[in-house]
């Protein structure tokens, strides 16, 4: 089955032939080259491929194509704008918020759908908010620091 | 040394062009790199480092290592640019790439910083004497009045009388081997060492441009998916491709019981496998998550003593009490949040593979021996590793894509499912301890009569001063006993090997939570009973500094007010570490919430404190798992855990407040880091656990219901 889907994609439009059942996980890493939204599960229960769908975050595992026609679509590599990293972004560098990395992607849009629904979060949103993305290299203490220092309230492991 | 052994390939020193490449070469002993298989092949075997001076000053490391989010590359390079006297941004690293790197063993036993350090800083050293003998010639004045910074050589006390790294390597094809230790700079003269630049990895992983093996995109690749059996010991029956085949752009490989699809996509590769009509016959299951225990003991290989003294039974005699306790820990799985993943492109009869793996040149060697490809024609390339843990330490994945690519004859992509992942895993491996000790009426212990079933012996090594001891091994997550076809006994029905720190665990979880319970029968301190029974400098250091920093006050445990703390501490990887954990305990349900945890680790010189504690940090939280929910549960050859549903890991809400203390020691060479803070995690929550309801948990992990029932026990 061919279907034509548009969005916009980082911004930009994109047009694409294809079957619209497919997974957007798959469509963002193979059709469109865009690697940084990762595969770690398959089943809606790590959050590493997490991306923002109209600025909510979606398990783009769990996402056929065809659910984001219209819509706009933020992977990892639309986040930093005009080469300026997200304060996100910048946060999870400065706390040193990731080991290995592969969660990192996941988490940060995670977090930026966070913090748009809740600019300020308490520790607590924080934690709650976040609860779905796994990180095994047990990064979690500084990933929430570097959500509170990106959502302007002092980060860092002591409060 | 032959001069074959001692030069590098020569296309590898003509691609770099001029300058100088300085090539260290420190007996295996000091690297940990064990001759292996691998070695005897024309290659410059013998070489730990190679590092390469460019003629516009670019400093290259060429190392065999690889990063999985450890931070070594990082680490590595604040120790050459240390030694070199270069800037930190001056470097750049060239890893786990086996047509450039030389050769290593692999990436574990936080070895890294232990063994291969000393090859990187001689190696830096070394360049370091190099450059200055060439600057003391071109400025004529002898090296003793030269000084170096960021890589910039001038004469002491005239900066203007200068010259450049880069300068000086420019028209030189210098190569260099060292082969005994340069004289390295001490702690107290770092600039660059022992501080925590931002990793500088960061930048790639933050944005996404960060790659992974499955990030690779070769043109025309292909992507496969493998029939795999329902269980481990399976055999096929009866198998039906036809409707597979028959799908546009499919492709059906069915060789020496390999049998995949392979698709353009991975969704395509994916529909076809489930066309695939696959029957196995599986055999009765010899035992499961239950009664593994009672078949680890039964099947045991022959122990062997690591460690004895005195007379056990004079021992027992002189006891006032005696405690004899068996404790359990599960199979657990690695379940890095990257799956094993690799992409092989044939070529002209070479293959060129990239791999999630811990183990590059291992893995091309594994792939020269499944292809018939000789060494030399097959290339491992290690982008980022999204975490390993030990479990990539062998390839599966990179052999399966190295015979698909070469059966189909384009590049193939085999990346596992989370479910293969759980499959297929290197478990942790179920173990067993019994250990048998006693105490004098003072609190001192005086027997010891340690015995593990399946664990090994990392962290048996007894610091504290017991005149009465032995210390038994039976099986190992390595060698003897391990794997799936180690023997007709057929100890483990699954894969095991070395994960974080591997057996220690186990270990840990035994003797420590043993000392809490002589500590507490003899009605004393957790803290001041571990003070009194050990004379080990480096610990009792560890240990008061974990007191301080924890706000210990003395008090006997159980207290039994749902809210308790534990101590436990160890030795792994010549780091010393002691943990404090502070723990509340639902009396309704059994559940755990960790609150606290500090962790006092001494590992010698740190190369970068950040990195460390966020390694120790790492470490407690991945050992909640383990503790709290992780346990692979099977019957026979089926894994039942194969999903996050059914295996929970550690999440944002169980992570306690960690606060990690380094506890200075730079009159000793950087020891681990990767590993030791997760040691003693099972023990000290067990200990809290134990403190908060006078409930003793002796088997991992420490689930609601277990703790439920053995509350209701006491
Ligand atoms: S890959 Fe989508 S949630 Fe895990
Ligand atoms: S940084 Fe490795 S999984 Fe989170």
């Amino acid at each position: 089955m061919r279907d034509t889907i548009r969005f916009r994609l980082n911004g930009a439009p994109v047009s694409l032939e294809t079957d619209g059942t497919r997974t957007l996980l798959w469509v963002l890493r193979t059709d469109l080259e865009l690697t940084g939204t990762k595969y770690g599960c398959g089943e809606g229960l790590c959050g590493s491929c997490t991306v923002l769908v109209d600025g909510r975050a979606v398990h783009s595992c769990q996402t056929p194509l065809a659910a984001v026609q219209g819509k706009d679509v933020t992977t990892i590599e639309g986040l930093a704008r005009g080469g300026r990293l997200d304060p996100l972004q910048q946060a999870f560098h400065d706390e040193g918020a990731l080991q290995c990395g592969y969660c990192t992607p996941g988490m940060i849009l995670g977090a930026r759908a966070l913090l748009a629904a809740n600019p300020h979060p308490t520790r607590e949103q924080i934690v709650r908010g976040m609860e779905g993305h796994l990180c095994r290299c047990g990064a979690h203490q500084r990933i929430v620091a570097a959500i509170e220092t990106a959502s302007g309230r002092r980060g860092g492991r002591d409060d | 040394m032959t001069d074959a052994l001692r030069m590098p390939r020569r296309d590898f020193v003509k691609a770099l062009g001029g300058g100088v490449l300085v090539l260290v070469s420190l007996p295996p002993a000091l690297t940990g790199a064990a001759p292996g298989p691998e070695q005897g092949r024309g290659y410059p075997t013998d070489v730990n480092a190679y590092l390469h001076i460019a003629e516009d000053g670019t400093v290259t490391l060429y190392s065999g290592k690889i990063e999985m989010g450890q931070g070594v590359v990082t680490s590595l390079s604040q120790m050459a640019a240390e030694e070199l006297g270069v800037a930190l941004g001056a470097m750049r690293i060239v890893m786990g790439d086996t047509a450039t790197c030389p050769w290593d063993a692999g990436t574990w036993g936080s070895m890294t910083t232990r063994f291969f350090g000393p090859a990187v800083r001689a190696a830096a050293a070394q360049a370091r004497l190099l450059l200055t003998d060439l600057a003391s010639r071109r400025l004529g004045v002898p090296r003793a009045q030269l000084s170096v910074e960021e890589g910039v050589v001038f004469v002491t006390g005239h900066r203007d009388r200068r010259v450049t790294y880069g300068e000086l390597a420019r028209g030189q094809l210098i190569t260099h081997t060292v082969d005994e230790r340069a004289v390295l700079k001490a702690a107290r003269e770092f600039a660059v060492m022992g501080r925590s630049p931002k990793r500088l990895d960061g930048a790639e992983k933050v944005t996404g441009a960060a790659k992974y093996a499955a990030d690779i995109r070769l043109p025309g690749m292909l992507y496969a998916r493998i029939v795999r059996p329902p269980a481990h010991g399976a055999t096929p029956r009866g198998l039906d491709t036809s409707a597979a085949q028959a799908m546009a752009g499919v492709t059906v490989v069915n060789r020496d019981g390999l049998v995949a699809v392979l698709a353009p996509d991975p969704e395509t590769a994916e529909r076809a496998l489930r066309l695939v009509r696959s029957e196995w016959d599986i055999p009765a299951p010899p035992f499961d998550t239950e009664s593994v225990y009672d078949h680890l003991v039964q099947a045991a290989p022959n122990a062997r003593t690591t460690e004895s003294a005195g007379d056990l039974e004079a021992g027992r005699q002189g006891a006032a009490r005696t405690f004899d306790v068996t404790y359990r820990h599960p199979y657990v799985a690695h379940a890095p949040m990257e799956p094993h993943v690799a992409l092989a492109e044939p070529k002209d009869g070479k293959l060129t593979v990239w791999a999630s793996t811990q183990s590059p040149f291992g893995l091309q060697g594994q792939i020269a021996r499944a292809t018939g490809l000789r060494v030399e024609d097959v290339r491992v390339i290690t982008p980022y590793v999204g975490g390993g843990f030990g479990g990539k330490s062998s390839g599966p994945q990179g052999v399966e894509a190295a015979r698909l690519a070469l059966a189909a004859g384009r590049p193939v992509q085999v990346a596992w499912t989370r479910a293969e992942e759980f499959f297929y895993d290197t478990f942790d491996p179920a173990a067993v301890v019994r250990l048998i000790s006693g105490i004098d009426a003072a609190g001192h212990i005086t027997l010891w009569d340690y015995q593990v079933y399946g664990a090994g012996d990392r962290a048996t090594e007894v610091f504290y001063d017991v005149p009465n001891k032995r210390v038994r091994i039976a099986g190992s997550w390595g060698g003897e006993g391990s794997g799936p076809a180690a023997g007709a006994a057929r100890y483990h029905l699954f894969g095991v090997g070395p994960w974080r720190a591997p057996g220690a665990n186990t270990n840990r979880f035994a003797a420590e939570q043993q000392v809490d319970a002589m500590a507490a029968a003899a009605g004393m301190d957790a803290l001041e009973f571990r003070l009194r029974n050990t004379t080990d400098q480096r610990m009792l250091r560890v240990l008061r500094a974990v007191a301080e920093a924890s706000g210990w006050r003395p008090g006997v445990a159980p207290r039994r007010e749902s809210r308790g703390r534990g101590l436990a501490c160890g030795i792994d990887a010549g780091s010393y570490v002691a943990h404090v954990a502070e723990v509340t305990v639902d009396r309704a349900t059994g559940a755990v919430q960790v609150e606290r945890v500090v962790c006092a680790q001494d590992m010698g010189i740190v190369v970068n404190p950040d990195g460390a504690r966020m390694q120790m940090e790492g470490c407690v939280t991945m050992g909640l798992g383990y503790s709290l929910s992780e346990e692979v549960r099977f019957e026979g050859g089926r894994v039942d855990t194969a999903s996050f549903a059914t295996y929970p890991l550690p999440r944002f809400s169980w992570v306690p407040r960690i606060e990690t203390v380094l506890v200075p020691n730079d009159a000793l060479a950087p020891q681990g880091g990767g590993e030791p803070a997760i040691v003693c995690m099972g023990a000290v929550v067990a200990n809290a656990i134990f403190d908060a309801t006078g409930a003793r948990m002796l088997r991992l992990p420490m689930t609601p219901e277990r703790v439920l029932a053995e509350m209701r026990r006491v």
